[in-house]
């Protein structure tokens, strides 16, 4: 037991610390990579409590697929730039109230939840989840997600497709004059239909452009 | 306490027990790959050193280990120290999970071939923090293209690990192997495996798929600036890495240590040589591929990925999940 909540400590230091760098850190790429130590240390704190499918997915999920694309975008916009001109201008300011707003709401909800947790136990014996410990959590997760909780899944589902669709609406745009490689025009080229044999006439030569 | 001293202990030994082995035979697939390059376009390859030239990575990385250490003054330093650590812990952190017999292995986890997947995932980000630290075009372009490359592969090869599991109904690596006795799955999921052999070559920058590091175009991609043992640390981690996908490929299709027949010759060799043989077939096949074919056109491996593997993967999981629910033969009913 003694080991377990080292570890708990040392992880959750981690994280927070993590967290508060991913604010601090003056370079913004050094932010997303604090971010993603976040996340990893995150997915840590899961498989500790024994939910090793969400640490698991939280890995593949947020570190491997979404903070590549954040990345990204912080290494092509010379973000860091635009932060320094940004902090230095007046319009921070018209910022801070809304930042201030966000913050006080999350701070609200988050009481709630934690307030809820501390002084009603009984609150999690009144969820009505059926907690099998002979099974892996794999398993019980995906006997309550698709039963119970099918059509909220599918409508997630359908959520994320529509913004899928969305996104590559937006961001289409049909451009001319690009040559596009077309495989089956290419292997299905004959000899007769490619290769023409001309007899110039001396002295006059042909018009080659059609 | 004492307790917790002999766990540690313990555990230190299997581990080191399991590391030694794979960076040794990672030096030596280096040899192997070259020589297999080199007789498939008819050369000798590396044959001075040591009896067939075998001890040719020993002494590349003493070399390498002699060689000065340069840190390009623009660069951000920590993060282009961070960069080869990186590729090379997750390289061998993978090996954790991989059963080489029943019970030979360190970590029997439930989820072991998503914490596989995972730590594959993980790997772009040596490459990209290679190349943006580095603070050069040829790193940065070279680093962005792996990243889309690998980022692209592992979709279709998160729908290949479901083909496999919806026939297993477990995530544990050493069931996946064992549901494999009567049948290993590259039968019956052939173009699976085809798809997965092609996807682990994109995945781990292989030729045809060496984008990232197209020496015609961008001199060493996201290599370019290191040097010394921070340049040898990025290859030994590349080459951990596809030692780490084959012997994937072989838990997921070749029935890792299962001998193919079990009749006397075969099942009297010990399971860790069967998976071993196995690693070293898929191995060879890549280090033929390198030889034998040219480099893709980045737009023609965009479309490879998206447009041709995903949808043939995810018709396939149709498929299989289709024919086990209508003969019934779904694992856990």
């Amino acid at each position: 037991m003694l080991a377990h909540t080292l570890f708990f400590y040392i992880f959750s230091f981690i994280a927070i610390s993590s967290a508060i760098m991913v604010t601090a850190s003056k370079n913004t790429v050094h932010s997303v990579l604090f971010l993603i130590l976040d996340f990893i240390t995150i997915s840590c704190l899961f498989i500790m409590i024994g939910a090793e499918f969400l640490g698991m997915i939280m890995l593949i999920v947020y570190v491997g697929a979404v903070a590549v694309l954040f990345l990204f975008v912080v290494m092509m916009l010379n973000v860091a730039q635009q932060k320094k001109e940004w902090f230095s201008s007046n319009d921070s300011s018209k910022h801070i109230p809304v930042g201030v707003l966000i913050s006080i709401i999350i701070f609200f909800e988050l009481t709630v939840v934690i307030g809820g947790w501390r002084y009603k136990p009984d609150i999690v014996s009144s969820m009505s989840l059926p907690l099998n410990t002979d099974i892996t959590n794999t398993h019980s997760i995906g006997k309550i997600l698709y039963t119970d909780y099918i059509h909220l899944f599918q409508l997630s589902g359908m959520i994320l497709l529509v913004a899928m669709i969305g996104a590559i609406v937006l961001t289409f745009r049909e451009r001319s004059g690009l040559k596009r490689q077309s495989y089956f025009a290419q292997i299905s080229r004959e000899r007769s239909d490619s290769v023409e044999l001309i007899d110039v006439p001396s002295k006059k030569g042909v018009d080659i452009d059609d | 306490m004492l307790d917790y001293l002999n766990i540690i202990f313990l555990e230190t030994y299997k581990i080191l027990f399991l590391l030694v082995p794979v960076l040794v035979s990672v030096a030596m697939i280096v040899w192997l790959d070259r020589r297999v390059w080199a007789f498939v376009q008819k050369r000798r390859g590396p044959n001075v050193v040591g009896p067939f030239g075998l001890f040719q990575s020993l002494a590349d990385a003493l070399k390498y280990l002699f060689k000065e250490i340069i840190i390009p003054a623009s660069a951000n330093k920590i993060i282009f120290i961070l960069a080869p650590v990186i590729t090379m812990t997750l390289a061998l952190i993978g090996w954790a999970v991989i059963p080489f017999g029943e019970n030979f292995v360190i970590a029997d986890i439930n989820v072991g071939i998503l914490y596989l997947f995972a730590i594959s995932s993980l790997s772009v980000y040596g490459i990209i923090m290679g190349g943006w630290a580095s603070n050069s075009k040829y790193p940065f372009l070279g680093s962005i293209r792996s990243a889309a490359q690998m980022v692209s592969y592992e979709v279709s090869i998160g729908v290949i690990i479901i083909n496999v599991l919806l026939c297993v109904g477990s995530l544990n690596l050493k069931d996946i192997v064992l549901a494999q006795e009567n049948m290993w799955f590259v039968i019956p999921l052939f173009p699976m495996f085809v798809i997965f052999f092609i996807s682990a070559l994109a995945e781990t920058n292989r030729p045809p798929f060496d984008l990232p590091e197209a020496e015609a175009e961008l001199v060493a991609g996201y290599q370019t600036e290191y040097s010394g043992m921070m340049y040898a640390m990025f290859w030994l981690g590349e080459y951990a890495n596809i030692l780490l996908m084959c012997a994937l490929g072989s838990i997921l299709f070749l029935g890792g240590w299962l001998a193919p027949i079990e009749i006397f010759p075969f099942n009297f060799i010990p399971d860790f040589i069967w998976l071993i043989f196995k690693i070293l077939f898929l191995f060879i096949l890549f280090a033929i591929v390198k030889a034998i074919v040219p480099r893709y056109r980045y737009d023609q491996l965009m479309k490879l990925g998206w447009k041709i593997f995903l949808p043939m993967s995810l018709i396939w999981v149709v498929i299989t999940a289709s024919y086990l629910f209508y003969f019934n033969l779904l694992p856990g009913n």
